[in-house]
């Protein structure tokens, strides 16, 4: 990740450090000999690859409840457990099933659109010296109508994913992406209904640790990478407009970010996403297509930008006076240009070292959400999640410690690696250190 | 110095009021009020309770009387708790809040400062070795599997300390102790690194050469300069541990104000979480103030802006 990120630094850098080696070669040198990074690199390799095939596994099904197997204790013998199988001939018949309801959708969504019209007409109407209050109640037939066509609609396409996920739903998966199907029918192609045991105990409702901890990584990284990505994007392109601009945007650009930095984001955020969780805004979202999940992607990266910003403005100012931002001026370069294309790929350093810092803490806080249950949602698994369910069911009569081992160890490992390959990534990187 | 709280004080002023407007709006754009519950409530009720939170008067007059109350300190009553007012919740709260946050502050500072100065002085010794691992283990982990692991530890295999609770002494210690673990492992790199960095310079040479003890040296004159970018990462301390706060009160049941906030959040308790976001404003930014201050009393280079 870290050489093809960086590789835009060959040809833009100024200075090579060592005759005949590139800034990233060298970098990439330095990096191969702190052990400590280079361990973390790989583990971090081998959980993301893991995390990926997840449903390629011979694994239980994460959400599978035995209620019979409560609490039981992690055992390795014997090693195979037979499973319930796929059930190939349902999976077979959906397209049809689908194609099937999808022709009914176009009649509903018409529907939908006349109600709606039909309510924008009336609005039209109506006085304007109406109140809110007298408003809504003449519109009350219309807003019914209206209503009735959406929930229709909502309900047909309910019943469409229904169809889709209803072979794996009854394994026992929470609802799968296409990629994850086929990978699902793979797994059972290659390995039948065989499954690795509890090597991880189970945990209140009988489910497989093991398999839940598979999956729960998944979302943990995925949130981790995606809201980092976010906030990474906003923070570089803030940063460098305020910076190359200068002069009164970037002072007003900088005071916001000032102001935002003293702002107690963790608890505006939960604010922000007890609202967003509202049953009824929840709902409206999840027509648009945003669910939980995305709406938490665009909440914590718009918080950890701030950091960012101020990094990058930092060195877009001490970059934009260098001759080639001169000469890319002088040969007609528009302002969105230079930034973007000229400076950017120069920051590329500083952003890959404050990426691999930033998804830890991003990690960190989904598992805090998720812990305080405003994060990740059943049926979905986070470690955090996990972790909170362990902590729920400590009794004085019995401590289940697999259920709380277990996630702390996959988070804490994960979060450890990422710390060091971003102090490691920072040592390979840092100017200061080059040529000691 | 003066200048300089004063246009503290203004930046703050305007901070709370960029909250308070972004998070008033953002709870009234949301449908629903604070009495839609599973029953459908009288009109005449409906009208009483909204009176009550003055739901019945324009958005533009809502929000002048709500800031004119929170400017006199008065945060209304809560959504959900029937007859509790806002301040009443806080008034119970907070002395639990800051004590806990304070012991937990304490034991940062004390076990980082002691971690970092030992394994500085040792440098490269197994005892660095061990406390810099250790250290780094707590910087990553987050605050509720350290809880996890020291109840299974400390309350389970070898009973020191009750589980939960709060009042009594030794019901604070672990929580605290949780609540600290981070920062302490944050503050002993920071002074192990501030700590090596001091006691390579002249000073330190000359008050060696002038026959000063080794014990004298490191915490008379060396400490006062490692201190600097200790004091400098207690503003962010503070502000973990204000959030780190909702995780272990909740862990270890405490009646704080980060249960509070979870409650209120988990329950969609408008009133009662705005006012809390706002006091959390308040906290951090004073909190941040008080760190800069002091870091500019610590340093004499350091000037004011």
């Amino acid at each position: 990740m870290s050489t093809d990120n960086a590789r835009p630094n060959d040809s833009t850098s100024k200075v090579p450090a060592t005759k005949g080696m590139s800034l990233t070669q060298d970098a990439w040198r330095r990096l191969r000999r702190n052990r400590v990074a280079m361990v973390s690199l790989w583990t971090l390799v081998v959980i993301c690859v893991l995390a990926f095939f997840t449903p390629l596994l011979p694994l239980q099904a994460p959400d599978f409840t035995q209620t019979s197997l409560q609490y039981a204790e992690p055992i390795a013998t014997p090693f195979w457990l037979p499973t319930l199988e796929l059930d190939t001939e349902l999976i077979a018949s959906t397209p049809e099933a689908v194609a099937q309801l999808e022709t009914e959708l176009p009649a509903l969504e018409t529907a939908l659109r006349q109600a709606d019209q039909q309510f924008d007409r009336a609005d039209a109407a109506l006085t304007d010296d109406l109140t809110q209050e007298q408003r809504k109640e003449a519109l009350t037939t219309e807003q019914a109508r209206y209503d009735d066509a959406r929930f229709a609609l909502r309900q047909k396409q309910a019943e469409i994913q229904d169809t889709v996920q209803q072979p794996y739903r009854k394994l026992g998966f929470a609802n799968l992406g296409g990629l994850s199907r086929w990978m699902v029918q793979m797994r059972f192609a290659l390995f039948g209904n065989r499954s690795i045991n509890s090597v991880c105990g189970r945990d209140l409702l009988g489910r497989d640790m093991l398999s839940r901890l598979f999956w729960g990584a998944r979302i943990s990284l995925i949130v981790g990478l995606v809201a980092t990505i976010v906030s990474l994007s906003i923070g570089v392109t803030y940063g460098a407009v305020a910076g190359y601009f200068g002069g009164w945007v970037d002072d007003a650009m900088m005071r916001l970010v000032d102001i935002l930095y003293s702002v107690p984001f963790i608890f505006v955020v939960i604010f922000l996403i007890t609202i967003l969780g509202q049953e009824d805004v929840a709902d409206e979202l999840t027509s648009m297509g945003i669910d939980r999940i995305t709406v938490f992607f665009f909440v914590v990266g718009a918080i950890y930008w701030l950091t960012m910003s101020r990094v990058v403005r930092g060195q877009v100012i001490s970059l934009k006076n260098e001759l080639f931002v001169e000469s890319a001026r002088s040969l007609g370069a528009g302002q969105a240009r230079i930034i973007f294309l000229h400076l950017l790929p120069n920051l590329f350093s500083v952003v890959i070292v404050y990426l691999t810092l930033t998804i830890p803490r991003v990690m960190l806080f989904e598992a805090f959400l998720s812990f305080l249950g405003l994060g990740v949602e059943p049926p979905d698994v986070s470690w955090g999640l996990l972790a909170n369910e362990g902590i729920k069911v400590i009794t004085p009569v019995k401590i289940y410690w697999w259920l709380i081992l277990f996630p702390s160890m996959a988070l804490g490992v994960t979060l450890l690696a990422l710390n060091f390959l971003g102090d490691g990534l920072r040592d390979a990187l840092d100017p200061r250190l080059r040529d000691e | 110095m003066i200048a300089f709280c004063v246009r503290r004080a203004m930046w703050m002023v305007l901070t709370l009021w960029i909250v308070f407007t972004a998070t008033f709006f953002l709870m009234r754009a949301v449908p629903g009020g604070p009495f839609d519950g599973e029953r459908a409530l009288e009109p005449e009720i409906e009208m009483n309770m909204k009176r009550r939170y003055n739901l019945d008067k324009p958005l533009p007059v809502q929000y002048g009387i709500e800031m004119w109350n929170y400017c006199r300190g008065d945060f209304g009553h809560s959504f959900k708790m029937g007859d509790y007012t806002v301040n009443q919740v806080i008034a119970e709260g907070l002395p639990i809040s800051i004590t806990l946050g304070l012991l937990a502050l304490g034991f940062a500072v004390t076990l980082g400062l002691l971690a970092g100065i030992t394994s500085a002085v040792f440098r490269g010794g197994w005892a660095d070795v061990l406390l810099m691992l250790v250290a780094t283990i707590g910087v990553a982990l987050p605050s509720f599997v350290v809880a996890g692991i020291c109840i299974i530890f400390f309350v389970f295999l070898i009973p020191l300390f009750p589980a939960a609770g709060w009042g009594e002494l030794n019901q604070l210690v672990l929580p605290a102790l949780c609540l600290g673990a981070p920062y302490a492992a944050y503050i002993a790199r920071i002074s192990r690194t501030s700590m090596l960095d001091v006691l390579s310079q002249d000073h330190i040479r000359t008050a060696r050469a002038k026959g000063v003890g080794p014990v004298r040296v490191v915490m008379v004159h060396a400490l006062r300069g490692a201190l600097l970018p200790v004091v400098s990462f207690l503003g962010p301390a503070i502000a973990g541990i204000l959030t780190g706060s909702l995780v272990v009160e909740q862990v270890f049941a405490i009646p704080g104000l980060g249960s509070h906030f979870v409650y209120a959040a988990l329950q969609r308790d408008y009133t009662l979480a705005m006012g809390l976001v706002m006091l959390y404003t308040v906290l951090l930014y004073s909190m941040n103030w008080i760190v800069d201050i002091s870091y500019a009393v610590l340093d004499p280079r350091v000037q004011l802006k």
